[in-house]
């Protein structure tokens, strides 16, 4: 489709499969989706939802984006529903809002939906920067009372002084500089870990899983060695979406949650860098 | 080449993997010394050989993109 090597690809990002939207599922759609499954899941009416919080770098519109419109869609009434255009960093940062939220709102449905083909698949077209992106969706409930995860504590920070060396410009293609993205990327993120763990008293090694944005297998070896943690213990599954942008955060954690679910007084971490530069780490303990 | 560029381009060597070595105006980028995932590694090399600290807003790939380009930098850093 963009042609690149098949290996070529696998080695620097490793990506070998990609999902892609069709043409009239929008956003909102693949959303709405992935807010079904998760309510479903969790077996939790709509009408329980206090909250909505929708994370899209990608939405069809300037404004509204998606968030409205999918709170709308789930039956979930007049609730306050609003949109994070942050990009891949947006999952994190709706989790962080949903913490302090829901003990004011209850239970805080955060989405992370991204049509990211639309704005990589045009001409013109970068291959390097194109052959990393998929679409999809993800979402997950945040609530005052005790799910299966409990939010111990979270970092959330931003570097506006690198905004243009990851952007979306209006009537543009995405714009990447990927070497200063892996360059802070691969600084940030350890040292959010690190913080955020110090301040926790707990150490990398005494973290059972890691789940990052999956933006590229080779940075999250790169986290995990700066951690000095067995690459093992971060979940990755870029190889069959790719780069689905704030997305893949919320689909990881649904994936690692399925195949690998930490026992009762494990630690992880989810953590997430993108454009801004915003980034952060999330401390969870499995209850 | 001065002593500070012949301990550059020892670090250039070594987190590259490569033998040969880059003229002290070449761009590592270009002529394949460094890539994306390199180039921390060389950041994290220069810190721990020069015992500087480079901060966040100093992490500019062009900042590196040369032996003369790292050379000046580090100049700037000890003044």
């Amino acid at each position: 489709m963009i042609g690149c090597e098949v290996d070529w690809i696998r080695s620097v990002s490793g990506i070998e499969e990609r999902r892609f939207a069709a043409d009239g599922e929008t956003t909102s759609l693949m959303g709405l989706q992935a807010a079904k499954r998760c309510l479903q899941q969790a077996g939790v009416q709509a009408t329980a939802i206090g909250y909505l919080i929708c994370s899209c770098g990608t939405s069809e519109r300037r404004f509204p984006g998606p968030a409205a419109s999918i709170a709308s869609a789930l039956g979930c009434g007049e609730i306050p529903a609003i949109d994070l255009p942050l990009a891949s960093a947006g999952a994190l940062v709706g989790l962080d809002l949903a913490r302090d939220l829901a003990p004011r709102y209850g239970r805080v449905l955060v989405v992370a939906t991204e049509k990211m083909s639309s704005v990589v698949l045009t001409e013109p077209m970068e291959r390097g920067v194109s052959m990393l992106f998929g679409d999809g969706a993800g979402a997950c409930l945040v609530g005052p009372e005790h799910g299966r995860l409990q939010i111990v504590d979270s970092f959330i920070a931003s570097d506006g002084q690198f905004a243009d060396d990851l952007a979306l410009p209006f009537g543009a293609p995405l714009s990447m500089n990927g070497r200063s993205v892996i360059l802070h990327a691969s600084r940030k993120i350890p040292r959010a870990i690190g913080s955020l763990l110090e301040r926790n008293g707990l150490r990398a090694a005494d973290v059972a899983s890691f789940v990052m944005h999956q933006a590229n297998v080779n940075l999250i070896w790169k986290v995990a060695d700066a951690l000095d943690v067995a690459s093992e213990r971060f979940f990755t599954n870029i190889a069959r979406y790719g780069n689905t942008s704030s997305a893949s955060l919320l689909i990881a954690a649904a994936e690692w949650m399925e195949t690998s679910p930490p026992e009762p007084g494990e630690h992880t971490v989810l953590t997430a860098f993108g454009a801004g530069y915003q980034w952060g780490a999330m401390l969870l303990r499995a209850v | 080449m001065n002593q500070q560029q012949a301990l550059i381009l020892q670090l250039v060597k070594k987190v590259s993997k490569k033998d040969s070595s880059p003229g002290l105006d070449e761009s590592l980028f270009e002529s394949g010394y460094l890539d994306s995932f390199a180039l921390p590694d060389l950041v994290a090399e220069l810190e721990e050989q020069f015992s500087v600290k480079i901060p966040d807003s100093d992490l500019n790939p062009r900042k590196f993109d040369s032996i003369e380009r790292i050379a000046s930098y580090l100049e700037e850093r000890a003044a």
